[in-house]
């Protein structure tokens, strides 16, 4: 049973990441995107990770993309007004990404060999437990990401300030 | 699976969302005679006696009527929007406890069709999920009206649902859970007895800061009057539902009666107690468990269809925001008044330890 799921779940999750690259129209590439995030929340659900799914799905289906739909339907995006990327931007953007999947190819052929810490403990993915973990063990990470995110912050603000003597 | 375990929820499913579809219907009903009411004239009065029948008249209305689709390059999701926007109003409703447990045959049932412990950031999720139904049926109408109104929701939605989540932390910090059964069972009666004074254990006497902003922002989730900009007809013709019509118009402003029910369920059960009331020790011990349980759940309903009725009344009383009032009071006044909120029970947790 389990074993469908997750290959149920993997089917949508990799079907919506290929139609989100491959989408002509930018919105219908966002809403792919929104079902991928859906499939990988089911993931974490089957790994007994709730709360993760939840906040994954509130944070990044909830938020982010709303905020990405919203600013691409202001957006004139016709083919007419579209603007081209020259040949050469095109082939470094191929290489690149070339370079990264030789990567990503060259990691997981050495997957096998890790040791992945299983746990059957089934509460490692509650809150209580995962509150604990956070605020414990990984203080000093969590307390400056949220440093790092306030200085994100300060930055947008900043560069949405009118200067002094600049109208509108 | 257990066969019972089956029917019980079934049964307990099946029953929320015709109570559901029941108090949206008759809502819809309330609100056009609260606003004969308000604005001094008859109101609804020809369909059966004392206009009762006037819902399945706006029912067969809506279902007769022309179901035009406009010229747009995305019918799918044009037909798609009013879909998700009544589904994500009705999911909700599966999390919210309508009572305690009552003994059927043998059974304890509880009244909920599920408890899970994460109750409050499932709302949340499928809250913030549900502006997608709006966005992408103003987007695919093809109609700059709507695609504003569209823009307008989604912007609305995402900055309340920042100071909504902050003022529900404070009550989060108190009672310790997420969980909807546990915040209505800490709830429990109507006084407190067991602290040195004796205080109201309904957590809106403890958390009133908290209280209000929840209510602000669950009026603009629900975009009711004062904040129902997406659908400003003096600006935006009908919002993003200008090119709807038929059903799918009916889905959305059915959606919305929907959401009116369950946010006022919600603010029952977090801040008014839930099915909890008055002396329900007592009932409990004279009348038993199904008896002080079936009060529990008529007292749930009237805390649901007061909540109801004071989005109505607001509805009538207030005139709508600008938009940059609007935005001003969810980032200038709200959000720090929350986290000013948290900050104060932070230090009153930690100073009487409790």
């Amino acid at each position: 049973m389990t074993l469908y799921v997750f290959l149920f779940l993997s089917f949508v999750a990799i079907f919506c990441a290929l139609m989100t690259v491959l989408s002509k129209n930018p919105i219908h590439s966002v809403i792919y995107l929104i079902g991928c995030f859906f499939a990988i929340a089911g993931h974490y659900m089957l790994l007994n990770a709730e709360f993760l799914a939840i906040v994954h799905i509130i944070v990044y289906a909830g938020a982010i993309m709303v905020l990405f739909l919203s600013t691409l339907m202001l957006m004139n995006l016709n083919d007419e007004t579209e603007q081209h990327k020259p040949a050469v931007a095109k082939i470094s953007a191929v290489i690149a990404s070339g370079l990264l999947m030789l990567v990503l190819v060259a990691v997981l052929k050495k997957a096998d060999n890790l040791q992945v810490p299983l746990t059957q403990e089934i509460s490692i993915g509650t809150i209580k437990v995962l509150g604990k973990v956070l605020l414990d063990e990984y203080l000093f990470p969590f307390e400056f990401s949220s440093v790092l995110f306030l200085s994100a912050m300060i930055g947008a603000v900043l560069l949405t300030k009118k200067e002094k003597g600049q109208t509108a | 699976m257990d066969i019972g375990f089956l029917i019980e929820k079934s049964a307990v499913i099946l029953v929320v969302f015709g109570i559901t579809m029941l108090v949206a219907l008759y809502s819809t009903f309330g609100e056009r005679i609260f606003a004969s009411y308000f604005q001094d004239r008859l109101g609804p009065n020809r369909a059966g006696p004392g206009g009762i029948l006037q819902p399945l008249a706006d029912g067969v209305k809506m279902f007769t009527k022309e179901d035009f689709i406009p010229d747009t390059p995305n019918k799918f999701l044009f037909i798609f929007g009013p879909f998700l926007f009544m589904t994500t109003a009705l999911i909700t409703s599966s999390v919210i406890p309508w009572g305690d447990t009552l003994m059927v045959f043998g059974r304890i049932v509880k009244l909920q069709a599920a408890d899970i412990n994460i109750a409050i950031l499932f709302v949340f999720g499928v809250v913030s999920i549900g502006v997608y139904g709006i966005m992408l049926g103003g987007w695919a109408s093809n109609n700059k009206f709507s695609l504003l109104g569209a823009v307008r929701a989604s912007s609305q939605m995402i900055s309340y649902e920042v100071a909504m989540g902050l003022s529900i932390i404070a009550i989060l910090m108190m009672t310790g859970t997420l969980s909807l059964r546990s915040i209505v069972d800490q709830q429990h009666g109507f006084i407190d007895w067991s602290g040195s004074i004796p205080w109201f254990s309904w957590n809106v006497f403890k958390q009133p800061i908290a209280f209000l902003v929840f209510l602000i922002c669950a009026f603009a989730e629900t975009n009711r009057t004062p904040f129902d900009l997406p659908e400003c007809e003096a600006e935006l013709i009908g919002g993003y539902h200008t090119e709807y019509s038929s059903m799918k118009l009916g889905f959305f402003l059915f959606a919305e009666y929907i959401n009116m029910f369950i946010s006022s369920a919600l603010i029952a059960i977090i801040f008014f107690g839930g099915f909890n009331y008055p002396g329900m020790d007592w009932a409990f011990r004279t009348l038993g468990m199904n008896g002080a349980a079936l009060i529990g759940v008529g007292v749930m309903f009237v805390k649901t269809l007061f909540g109801i009725f004071f989005y109505m009344w607001v509805r009538w009383t207030v005139p709508r925001f600008r938009y940059d009032q609007l935005m001003n009071l969810g980032w200038k006044i709200l959000i720090p008044v929350s986290i000013f909120n948290i900050v104060a029970t932070g230090a009153v947790i930690l100073l009487t330890g409790k």
